[in-house]
């Protein structure tokens, strides 16, 4: 391996050309061409589908590519399997961080190259370079010693990239590494991937959030079904429409709906009154009204999500009262709340909301199909009806009940989810994330989804880690700091720097 | 709260465009021999070859009505727990003391006690005692698992080791033979022409296939056993239903042993020794998901006619049970390692 300053070199460290992926049935890349130069960020944006997974894997080793061509210093490789993928010096850091809980810090850095002479680890060797390299990425405060399940996301991610680092990897591909982060931690990632850029190592970086691409990226490739339909943009000369425009072949202006002004005589459908939650937040109070919605901003860790998951019943509340509709609800009974007419969109869809493996339709009706049932026996005839009303009316794509759960993207997934819910008639609908994992586009369409349902009578509240969108979609706003409300107010007389404000002081608090 | 039905308007747009091609060419149907229809298809397939070489090997002694009516009465015990187990299975669960309850459900309905009472009133009694013995204990299991939180492989264990013990107990060791003759008309009898035992097997088998398949319990075990968070939070009492799920194997472990009674005419603690495993393998060979979310009755009949005709041919065939017992591991695991072609296949 050639081993000289990589800066005197101005040749791509990875070179990739033309790559072609068919799997059965689909042609997942259609001709990639990427160019990642060492010490650069590159950026790979593209919406979901785009065949952005699938590139990943291709460096990775995990996918042979049908056609087309690697280099790395200008050689051909082939990678064959992902030991010749950390061999030639590219790394992964997957979106699932893949990491060992039971293991400690040292031990999974080195999993799968554990130093060992004739059979015996070498302990002490390995914390030293594990001490070593954990230095070099501006953290040495983690002990190598200390077992992996107790990091926080953001400490996983370190071992993750820790382990990168031990493998003298060159490049390293980080899938959506701040999607499970909050703020002040992605700007600790961004300190380390600056760090990482000084030493000569390449990034490319994956993320659907475009500012984070400004504050960090150099240039930026995009895919769209399968293809390069634009490389070496400079991040700091390409506009957010032009990144748009490249994404989904059009231009958008930001899709939030505009919200209709609230009935001043709108019956309050929720009403939660002193809700707490031992260990997680106390003394909130919240209305939400038919045809209004409500959204709480907040950090990752500030107790939004438990919020919505204590009213829902699936957390037991230790103190406070909700109401829906007039009917006070028991504590800690989902069945009761679901049936008073709450519906949840949990924040993981995949393993909280759906049957991954059933089809669509008996996912939307999960909660309903005891109602179509004559005395215990189901009707499916009725139940399909009824789900393929909802798939029409949320315009689910694509429009097949039988297809299963797994194979949607993650805005169709979302919609069934929704879908569920407007079968059961619910009118205060809990939403979780809803666009985490969802691209550009379907983006804009749940927001006018939520708007619409909203306008026809529902009570909808909603949480979300991207400030932007909270304050765009909601017609008022609860700030949640430290499991505390520190703000309520509508949503357009607040920007997203008074929330980050707010949301800062309530911590330093 | 009043009925107004929400209405969501969407405007289509070209990105519609996009995620139609996408998912036109993510594929997202499978081939339908890899689906339940394949799987089916390859185990009646299975099952007639072995069929074949019963003939070829044993002749008119395997093909004969009285060998076809031996291979169905020893399917039917098995069969009847392993109805249960595809509803534990199905639900993310297992079950390992269903052999040990049938043992114990033998027991206690053969009892002095019991039979004495039995003879003075009828002999429903002794069915009665088997069947409450059998879902009383599942309940057991049910509830430490549901609403104790004991991992079901130690729960059952534990339930697999104490009911055996208290068998023992209850029989100090002895075998007690079943002096209520009408019990033993009754089910010892012919229906035309075939055993009531082979027609209970039959039964139970069909009323599983329509719980499972046709009812709102059916929906619910799937959901439970394919993703318990989902289906809790979707408002379906998953605790509850795991408890019934037990409750359920419990029951089919006291139709079993009713059925043990008929066949040897005796309660022992001896009864249904490992039958678990036999039940599991059945199962598992049929196409029911060991993760859960995905049964199969007619699999699981499938699998014990497998299992009970391959005996009856090495049986027929003098090979010695250790041998058969060889062969029977090798099928598992192949029966498993094909599960595992199909599920990763419909999932790429």
């Amino acid at each position: 391996m050639v081993n000289d300053d990589p800066r005197s070199s101005p040749r791509p460290l990875l070179q990739m050309r033309g790559i072609v992926k068919v799997f059965p049935g689909a042609r997942a890349l259609d001709g990639v061409d990427l160019d990642v130069l060492p010490g650069e960020v590159h950026c790979l944006l593209g919406q979901n589908g785009a065949g952005k997974s699938t590139l990943i894997k291709v460096l990775a080793g995990a996918h042979q590519p049908t056609e087309g061509r690697i280099l790395v210093d200008g050689e051909p490789v082939t990678i064959a399997n992902p030991v010749a993928a950390l061999g030639l010096g590219i790394a992964t850091m997957y979106q699932e961080l893949d990491v060992v809980d039971g293991l400690s810090v040292a031990e999974n850095i080195y999993l799968g190259h554990e130093l060992a002479t004739a059979g015996f680890s070498q302990r002490r060797e390995a914390t030293r370079r594990t001490q070593e390299i954990l230095a070099r990425l501006g953290h040495p405060e983690i002990s190598p010693g200390q077992e992996v399940g107790r990091l926080s996301a953001a400490g996983k991610q370190i071992v993750s990239m820790a382990r990168a680092l031990s493998h003298d990897a060159r490049v390293i591909v980080m899938d959506e590494p701040s999607a499970v982060l909050d703020s002040e931690e992605v700007a600790n990632l961004f300190r380390v991937v600056h760090e990482l850029t000084a030493q000569g190592v390449a990034i490319v970086y994956i993320s659907h959030r475009l500012e984070e691409i400004r504050q960090i990226g150099d240039r930026i490739t995009v895919l769209k079904d399968g293809r390069t339909v634009a490389t070496n943009l400079q991040v700091s000369e390409t506009s957010k429409d032009t990144l748009i425009r490249h994404m989904t072949g059009r231009s958008v202006d930001h899709a939030f709906a505009t919200r209709p002004p609230l009935a001043p005589d709108a019956e309050v459908l929720l009403d939660v009154q002193g809700l707490a939650l031992a260990g997680a937040f106390e003394g909130v109070d919240l209305q939400v009204r038919a045809g209004e919605v409500v959204g709480l901003a907040g950090l990752v860790g500030s107790g939004r999500s438990e919020i919505l998951e204590t009213i829902y019943g699936a957390r037991r509340a230790t103190a406070g009262t909700v109401t829906v509709g007039g009917q006070k609800l028991g504590r800690g009974s989902v069945a009761h709340a679901v049936r008073a007419g709450i519906g949840l969109c949990p924040e993981e869809r995949k393993s909280q909301g759906l049957l991954l493996d059933e089809p669509v339709y008996r996912n939307i009706t999960l909660s309903t199909f005891g109602r179509f049932a004559r005395s215990a026996f189901l009707d499916e005839k009725a139940e399909r009806a009824a789900a393929e009303e909802q798939i029409r009316s949320l315009d689910l794509r694509p429009a097949d009940a039988d297809r299963t759960a797994r194979t949607l993207s993650g805005g169709n997934q979302q919609k069934a989810l929704l879908g569920r819910w407007l079968v059961h008639g619910c009118r205060v609908l809990l939403l979780d994330e809803p666009t985490r994992g969802v691209d550009i586009g379907a983006r804009s369409e749940i927001y006018a989804l939520v708007s619409s349902l909203a306008a026809s009578g529902a009570a909808v509240l909603v949480v979300s880690s991207e400030i932007e969108e909270v304050l765009g979609m909601s017609d008022r706003v609860l700030v949640i700091s430290e499991g505390r409300v520190v703000h309520e107010g509508p949503a357009a007389e607040i920007d997203e720097h008074t929330v980050l404000d707010l949301v800062m002081e309530g911590s330093a608090a | 709260m009043s009925e107004q039905k929400l209405t969501p308007v969407v405007a289509t747009d070209e990105t519609s465009e996009v995620a139609r091609k996408e998912v036109a060419r993510s594929g997202g149907r499978t081939n339908p021999l890899s689906g339940p229809l394949g799987r089916t298809v390859g185990l009646v397939l299975a099952l007639l070859i072995l069929c074949v070489v019963g003939y070829v090997t044993a002749g008119e002694r395997f093909a004969s009505v009285n060998n076809l009516m031996t291979i169905l009465q020893l399917a039917a015990v098995i069969g009847v727990l392993s109805i249960g187990m595809t509803f534990v299975i199905t639900g993310g669960g297992i079950d390992l003391s269903v052999g040990s309850v049938l043992g114990l459900a033998t027991v206690w309905s053969t009892t002095l006690a019991t039979q004495t009472m039995a003879e003075d009133t009828h002999w429903i009694v002794i069915v009665g005692v088997a069947l409450a013995v059998g879902t009383v204990c599942g309940l057991i299991n049910g509830v430490l698992i549901a609403y104790g939180g004991v991992v079901a492989f130690m729960a059952t264990l534990a339930m697999l080791v104490g009911a055996r013990g208290l068998a023992e107990m209850i029989a100090n060791r002895r075998t007690q033979v079943v002096t209520v003759q009408p019990f033993l008309d009754t089910f010892r009898a012919d229906v035309l022409g075939i055993p009531v035992i082979v027609w209970m097997f039959a039964l139970v088998s069909v009323a599983g296939w329509v719980l499972l398949n046709r009812t709102t319990f059916g929906r619910r075990t799937l959901a439970v056993g394919g993703n318990p968070e989902a289906a809790r939070l979707a408002g379906i009492k998953v605790r509850r239903h795991s408890m019934y799920l037990y409750g359920i194997a419990g029951l089919t472990a006291g139709i079993a042993a009713v059925m043990m009674l008929a066949r040897t005419t005796a309660g022992s603690s001896t009864n249904g020794s490992l039958y678990e495993l036999e039940a599991i393998a059945a199962v598992v060979v049929g196409g029911t998901l060991l993760a859960g979310g995905r049964g199969t009755i007619v699999g699981t009949v499938l699998g014990v006619l497998i299992f009970t005709t391959l005996t009856n041919v090495f049986t027929q065939n003098n090979i010695s049970s250790s041998a058969q017992a060889v062969v029977k591991g090798v099928i598992i695991v192949a029966a498993v390692l094909l599960q595992q072609r199909f599920a990763s296949r419909s999932r790429t």
